[in-house]
């Protein structure tokens, strides 16, 4: 099949930037998103022209690197993948589809779709861990787990860290993602003794990094590729105001 | 040049206690004033960039990624082995010990994998305290399945998502030294050489992608975690960025690279469906605890699976190895589905796949347990075939997947150039000539969180004479600056008029044809002249549009790809080296009369490092003998 792709274009964070029109021919359902992207930009570069830059590794939705706004929607038409899991089979023949990078103020745009997601990272580094030091953890199975709380956990665990919640999100909140990280920990026994002091200092370090505030529209858990749930926001919400009122993690 | 191995001596049971207590230590205060270099935040860079900081040291971090946590390590899927005997089946340390040695074809060193069978215990502590939330049972504790190679359920996991949460495990502890100011983390900064100083590994020269910024950074040792090489083959289950360019460049600074031509071929993949697929996927090797693999008695056979009878069918791996079946190890797997389909025996359009069917599982089970044991992996499937395995059969076919080959290193993980560790994927020892299913993640944990903490101490206190401080501004540092600049300028001086990417596909699909599963003398000839001239094409014709400045992909994926072009060759030469079939190398003149692996002990027991001699030119062997002390290295059977 043959589509019309406008693809967002800018050379750098503060040069201007448009929309640019691509042609895809010769496209396969069975080709994922970006194979199909690889093709057009094959052809730019066999003419001498700059390739569109984008982000991408694991290319089977796991590393979180993919992270494109397809026709306005965060990592395109299917439910619960990412861009990379996107496939060719979801357009028709002579489809006109826009392509934009994330738009968030606490992403900043870097080149093309490429944009800079390291206030999750810093959110994390602000309290997104347990504080145990390698060597002597006590054996594995001293501390039983009931497993409805290891599998709630793991819900929220698998997380890819894309940002596809920021980016759907009218508020460009980060809220599930962040409730994602202290609701992991803070299901778990390992996670007990800091839960209140994490969830402060990462609530305060979303809120510095520019994100947005939460106003229930939920099109981060629609968006999300690991279709994690809005419970875990009302989980940090709790945790979080349980720690202001017991004056706990200060 | 001697390859010292540094074995310590004395019982096997005791080498590491005994090598630990023996080892030099750097007293609290002064482990402030060491900076250490770590290359690559997958399991094995972030858990040992993590605890040397937690130790003390000043630690600087690099990753080519946006974030540290995108490195590979995260698409592992099945899990993590540990000899914990939790569900009383008969494991112990000396057994994992003795399952790697075996599963490795004899080509592994005893002493390294005794050592890693005895921390994986603790791995699983280390990782349940920082809340990885391992699969449970009901009553609370952990649980396990089995792997391919092994007759006991050892395997830890985290549904379909194992190496995800080990590697967010790591990742958060990395991310906990960040915020304390003990790590100065550099995303989206790649290694493009290693700076030796005095013989002394003291630096590497980075390039920041998004600036263009070329630099260098100094230090008293540097460790290498970056992985295997495994997109030599172009079309690979890892991840697109993966690359040899850190390695490689090391090599070329001095470092021996050990048995390239280990690189094994993981038998249940996707098959490939178009010319321009990207990457093949995975389906996890816990398949194989519930599916049965199959194709049709008969060549040619174009009936869909539905339509051919039970009796008709061949269910290879059940018939040839009875008492591993579908769990025989991976290399094994791998061959015995190319067999039956260069036989003409194979399933789907082009003949290059074999079933892996549930039909009976379902039958017996039912599709509630099979949904909620493989629930993820099936929809995976589906997702990417448009096929639906409950009702059909799953279609797989082997892809490259792991590199057992990589720099040599000693017990403690140093390479032959002082000062320079390499850990995980990226070294060679552990694994042999073949990998066991869940063992690279065990692998990686180790090195980083319980073995290159020690060495690397021992190595600092043990030289603090000859490490004298060292300044970015040296001459070694302002020339390999000069000539990792250059390199980018030439390639983008070619102006050529092909991509990148069509030379990296040709490179592949002669690797793939004549240095894949089976290999023949003339096979590797043929490609050790085809290379030279892919390579040569290569720095004529190439296009790299865009500058050295700023983020620039094309440039970036270039340089890589102008590495696998030398490499390659590397890889070719060890295979045609070494006359015997060993592992996931299978040279067909070396196989017994049942098709099977054919090793030569009397020759080739040792392992094969390299050194370069420059581009083009044939590298010089160094041999370390393997010396088995406790298990004596026999014919492999898992019949």
């Amino acid at each position: 099949m043959n589509l019309t792709l406008h693809v967002w274009r800018q050379q750098g964070p503060h040069e201007p930037g448009g929309m640019v029109q691509y042609q895809a021919r010769d496209i396969f359902p069975d080709m994922s998103f970006l194979e199909m992207l690889d093709v057009v930009n094959q052809g730019l570069t066999e003419k001498g022209e700059e390739p569109i830059a984008f982000d991408s590794d694991c290319r089977e939705g796991i590393c979180g690197s993919c992270d494109l706004m397809i026709n306005g929607l965060a990592h395109g038409p299917e439910d619960g993948v990412a861009t990379c899991q996107t496939y060719m089979r979801n357009f028709k023949d002579g489809d006109a589809i826009y392509v934009e990078p994330w738009r968030s103020r606490a992403f900043p745009l870097v080149k093309d779709l490429v944009v800079d997601r390291s206030a999750f990272d810093r959110i994390i580094q602000a309290g997104g861990f347990v504080s145990t030091n390698t060597g002597g953890a006590q054996d594995g199975n001293c501390l039983p787990v009931a497993k409805p709380d290891a599998e709630k956990a793991m819900d929220a665990a698998e997380c890819i860290g894309c940002g596809a919640c920021v980016a759907a999100c009218k508020n460009g909140s980060a809220v599930l993602f962040t409730g994602a990280k202290v609701s992991h920990l803070a299901l778990l026994p390992q996670g007990d003794p800091e839960r209140s002091r994490r969830v402060r200092r990462m609530v305060e370090q979303m809120d510095a990094e520019g994100f947005g505030n939460c106003t229930n529209y939920y099109e981060c858990e629609a968006a999300c590729p690991k279709e994690i749930s809005v419970e875990f926001i009302a989980k940090m919400n709790r945790e979080y105001l349980a720690a202001v009122v017991s004056g706990k993690g200060e | 040049m001697n390859l010292d191995s540094k074995i310590p001596p004395g019982p096997l049971t005791e080498k590491w206690d005994k090598r630990r207590f023996d080892m030099k230590l750097v007293n609290p205060a002064n482990k402030r004033k060491h900076r250490i270099l770590v290359i690559g935040t997958g399991l094995a860079g972030s858990s040992a960039a993590a605890s040397l900081a937690e130790l003390g040291y000043q630690v600087d971090s690099f990753c080519f990624h946006d974030s540290p946590r995108r490195a590979h390590s995260i698409a592992a899927q099945g899990g993590i082995n540990s000899a914990k005997n939790y569900q009383n089946d008969g494991d112990s340390v000396y057994r994992l010990f003795y399952d790697t040695v075996k599963g490795g074809d004899f080509r592994s060193r005893e002493a390294n994998v005794y050592r890693l069978a005895q921390v994986s215990v603790n791995i699983i502590d280390q990782c349940v305290a920082q809340g990885v939330p391992f699969a449970r049972e009901y009553g609370g504790l952990l649980d396990n399945r089995s792997f391919g190679g092994a007759q006991v359920s050892r395997t830890f996991y985290c549904r379909g998502q194992t190496g995800q949460q080990l590697l967010l495990g790591a990742y958060q502890a990395l991310s906990r030294q960040i915020g304390a100011g003990h790590i100065a983390m550099h995303p989206r900064t790649e290694m493009l050489d290693l700076i030796v100083i005095d013989g002394r590994a003291r630096g590497v020269v980075t390039r920041h992608l998004t600036t263009g910024k070329i630099e260098s950074h100094v230090g008293d040792a540097v460790v290498l975690a970056t992985g295997g090489y495994g997109p030599v083959f172009y079309l690979s289950t890892n991840a697109l960025n993966c690359n040899v360019t850190a390695t490689y460049r090391a090599h070329k600074r001095g470092a021996y690279f050990a048995n390239p031509c280990y690189t094994q071929i993981h038998p249940t993949c996707i098959p490939v469906t178009g010319d321009q697929q990207s990457k093949l996927t995975l389906m996890s090797e816990s398949l194989r605890n519930d599916g049965r693999v199959w194709v049709s008695k008969t060549a040619g056979d174009k009936r869909p699976p539905s339509q051919i009878p039970e009796g008709e069918r061949d269910y290879y791996l059940e018939r040839k190895y009875p008492s591993f079946g579908n769990l025989a190890p991976r290399d094994i797997s791998s061959r015995a589905a190319k067999q039956v389909c260069d036989e003409g025996r194979g399933a789907g359009e082009g003949g290059r796949g074999v079933y892996l069917d549930f039909a009976d599982a379902i039958r017996d089970r039912g599709e509630a347990y099979i949904r909620e044991k493989y629930g993820n992996l099936f929809d995976m499937y589906a997702h990417i075939t448009n096929e639906e395995p409950y009702k059909a059969p799953m279609r797989i076919y082997p892809a490259v997947h792991y590199c057992m080959g990589g720099l040599w290193v000693d017990y403690e993980l140093m390479s032959n150039v002082p000062g320079l560790f390499v850990l995980g994927e990226a070294n060679f020892s552990d694994h042999g000539a073949n990998r066991l299913g869940a063992s690279a993640l065990m692998q990686g944990l180790a090195d980083g969180y319980f073995v290159a903490p020690y060495t690397l101490g021992n190595y600092i206190a043990s030289s603090a004479s000859g490490l004298k401080i060292v300044t970015s501004d040296r001459p070694e540092c302002k020339q390999a600056e000069a000539e990792a600049g250059d390199r980018l300028t030439r390639l983008l001086a070619v102006k050529g008029k092909r991509s990148v990417m069509s030379f990296h596909r040709e490179l592949g699909k002669v690797m793939w044809d004549d240095c894949g599963m089976a290999r023949t003398e003339a096979s590797l000839k043929q490609a050790l002249t085809k290379i030279p001239q892919i390579r040569e094409e290569f720095w004529r014709n190439v296009s790299v549009p865009g500058g050295a400045d700023g983020l620039n992909q094309s440039l970036e994926q270039a340089n890589r790809v102008s590495d696998f072009l030398e490499f390659a060759e590397l890889l070719c030469c060890d295979a045609l080296n070494r006359n015997e079939s060993c592992g996931a190398h299978f040279r067909e003149e070396y196989q017994y009369p049942d098709g099977e692996a054919r090793r030569d002990d009397e020759n080739y027991c040792h392992v094969s490092a390299w050194e370069h001699k420059g581009v083009g030119q044939t590298p010089e062997l160094h041999k370390e003998a393997l010396v088995f002390e406790n298990v004596k290295p026999s014919v492999r059977s898992y019949k």
